[in-house]
């Protein structure tokens, strides 16, 4: 397991108290695994991603440990982490557009980066540059350009070179595609999968609300809500079997190629996430869900339904429960 | 019959970019609008789309060419005359949070629209108009009246924008990348709104880049590439049966959820690819490879660095190409366009 995480919690201090964007969350991502991170705006996919990266002022710990080669991640301890970045975990931060600085060409901003993280051998790391500049079909000459040069597509991908230039264990990318067009959307992607490939990267988080683009990258996807974990499973388990309401209600929001209003009405998912300051008990789904029974004032435990398929949802445990219970009489 | 006319639309921009030179944005593009159509105009960054709103808006002036609204040319409305026309074509943009003002509540929007449009409609008339119109959006008047805009999600806002063009009673709705801010849950409710809107008669311009969301709401599409049409006719026919090259294309780019990409490797880079310096924008070294071809963004940039070279060869510079109108309409000719099967219009290769 390159990556593990166990019980994480991310708080944001607030003049209100802390409001806990990130509740106990646990999951492991596998070698050379892109695992996709699915959710409403507000559910705290990117405070998990950004955590694991940079934990901002704003932000704290409240528990959970994080291990990646089977090294402790020290994410509350900005100092050690500053030796772990861009090696151990990096991050394409999400408006990638304005994370490059117009004042600086970017091959001053890549040196930059690479003086501050003290690295001896430079060039051979800036041959490497310049190979995997070539490799997905951009001139060398953007080094010398300024940021507000380039076209959106382009920045976005200088901006996930320079966050994978030394190999990290684990990137970070936070909603990498959202603001592209279709074509460009795809360039990205498959850049993804072809630093995946040749090991530039050994496993990546995809954060997006997209769930379409997750399943044309990602390995396995984790469908997150108000701050937990709602589903995780592999990428054609979600898009052709999910099992929480809430997967099933986000996948039924989407509409695909060639289909038309006329023939389908998709529906919505009515209602809004509840609020992170003071959330209710039991499951967060609760309120909006077409399923919930008196159980789900209790919270749902997250858990392995099938082998890789872990879910938390009183519905679907309690289904499971009878099945194998309905199986297990078979036998007898 | 209230129909918004395009007939061979052009607009050149003065380039922002270093160098200077034109961009040619719009290269005489026409289309109808009729009452109760939605049409999804379709297209990358840079492809002109957004400027065919501005212009519908009267926000730009086109370089050449006519929008006649009932027959009457748009440019030629006096003061009172463009109230008028204001009252029937209004729109909705794509980032709801600068579309209001963050210090004032969130429905002096439509206080906005009563004191130019309604100043004698009584307060309890009002109230029940407005009240009215954001139960057609499928809000609760009293969840959204009298909150900030930060106190609103970004799907109440952009139907609280589509409501105060109900108020208006509009006829043509500009509806520019409404959708794609919005989360998965929350696009469906505003774009079922706008079946239902179409239904009762409104025409709706559907601005888009996604081609999935495009294809669920409109009758008709148009592809718009390098600022003129590359395909247009019913929807259905443009997505059953992709004429031109682009239209596939883009097609193939569209993530799908139950078919996965054709994910070819890359070559691997040899050094003489790494040194070989000064090859345009798409690397044209051999290795010009599955990345590099689908991203057509930097194609584009490509094609417009190479069409205002061109433009520059001919006219010498903005000034000239600026005063004469109609030799710019010769640089800026468009593929032809021809009939593939009724309804559907497919433009030559380029």
């Amino acid at each position: 397991m390159s990556v593990r995480i166990e019980n994480l919690s991310v708080a944001y201090r607030t003049a209100r108290g802390d409001v806990t964007a990130v509740d106990g969350i646990s999951f492991q991502i596998a070698d050379g695994e892109i695992m996709g991170l699915a959710g409403e705006s507000g559910s705290g996919k990117s405070t998990l991603g950004n955590s694991l990266v940079y934990l901002d002022p704003r932000m704290k710990t409240t528990g959970g440990k994080v291990t990646v080669d089977g090294k402790d991640l020290p994410i509350a301890d900005n100092n050690a982490m500053r030796r772990r970045r861009m090696t151990d975990v990096s991050l394409v931060p999400q408006y990638a557009m304005s994370a490059l600085t117009p004042t600086r060409k970017i091959g001053k901003i890549i040196n930059d980066l690479l003086k501050s993280h003290k690295i001896q051998n430079r060039q051979e790391v800036t041959a490497e540059l310049h190979r995997r500049l070539a490799l997905i079909g951009l001139n060398e000459d953007v080094l010398s350009k300024y940021s507000f040069e380039l076209s959106g597509g382009m920045r976005q991908r200088v901006t996930i070179i320079m966050s994978s230039l030394l190999n990290p264990s684990l990137l970070v990318a936070d909603e990498v595609t959202s603001a592209l067009d279709v074509s460009t959307q795809r360039a990205v992607g498959e850049m993804l999968l072809e630093f995946r490939d040749r090991g530039y990267i050994k496993s990546a988080i995809a954060i997006t609300h997209d769930l379409s683009i997750l399943a044309q990258i990602s390995d396995s996807i984790a469908i997150m809500y108000a701050g937990r974990l709602a589903e995780r499973a592999p990428t054609s388990v979600i898009v052709d079997n999910p099992l929480h309401p809430y997967t099933q209600a986000l996948l039924n929001s989407l509409p695909e190629v060639g289909v038309r209003h006329d023939q389908v009405t998709l529906t919505g998912i009515p209602g809004r996430p509840p609020s992170l300051v003071n959330p209710p008990a039991g499951c967060r789904f609760r309120e909006r869900c077409p399923f919930a029974f008196e159980k789900c004032t209790q919270t749902p435990p997250f858990e392995e339904i099938r082998p890789g398929h872990l879910v938390a949802c009183w519905k679907v445990s309690q289904e499971q429960t009878a099945v194998t219970a309905g199986a297990g009489q078979e036998q007898a | 019959m209230t129909t918004l006319k395009l007939d061979q639309v052009s607009k050149i921009f003065p380039s922002t970019a270093r160098g200077g030179g034109l961009t040619p944005a719009l290269r005489k593009v026409s289309f109808e609008l009729k009452p109760g159509e939605v049409i999804s105009l379709i297209g990358e960054s840079g492809s002109g789309k957004t400027t065919i709103g501005r212009i519908l808006l009267r926000l730009t002036k086109p370089t050449s060419g006519t929008v006649t609204f009932d027959g009457k040319d748009i440019t030629s409305y006096s003061t009172r005359g463009l109230r008028e026309y204001y009252r029937n074509v209004q729109a909705v943009f794509q980032d709801p949070y600068s579309s209001y003002n963050p210090i004032y509540r969130a429905d002096r929007i439509y206080d906005l629209v009563r004191s130019s449009y309604f100043p004698r409609v009584s307060d309890k008339e009002w109230s029940a108009k407005v009240e009215g119109a954001i139960d057609a959006v499928a809000l609760n008047p009293g969840d959204v009246l009298g909150k900030y805009p930060h106190q609103l999600s970004g799907g109440q806002q952009q139907r609280l924008l589509i409501a105060r063009a109900l108020l208006l009673d509009v006829k043509v709705l500009v509806a520019d990348e409404i959708i794609s801010m919005l989360d998965a849950s929350t696009r469906v409710d505003v774009l079922n709104l706008l079946v239902k809107l179409k239904r009762q008669g409104m025409a709706v311009l559907f601005i888009t880049h996604d081609l999935s969301l495009g294809n669920y709401v409109s009758d008709r599409t148009i592809i718009l590439r390098h600022g003129a049409i590359v395909e247009m006719g019913a929807t259905e026919k443009i997505f059953g049966n992709p004429q031109h090259e682009y239209t596939r294309m883009l097609l193939t780019a569209v993530p799908e959820l139950h078919k996965k990409w054709q994910h070819a490797p890359l070559a691997p880079v040899g050094a003489a690819a790494v040194t070989g310096a000064g090859a345009g924008v798409i690397s044209q070294s051999g290795q010009a490879t599955a990345l590099a071809r689908a991203s057509l963004l930097d194609e584009i940039t490509h094609a417009e660095q190479v069409v205002k070279r061109d433009l520059r060869a001919m006219f010498g510079g903005g000034r000239a190409v600026a005063s004469g109108k109609s030799q710019v309409a010769v640089a800026l000719e468009p593929p032809a366009l021809h009939e593939f099967e009724p309804d559907h219009l497919v433009a030559e290769p380029e």
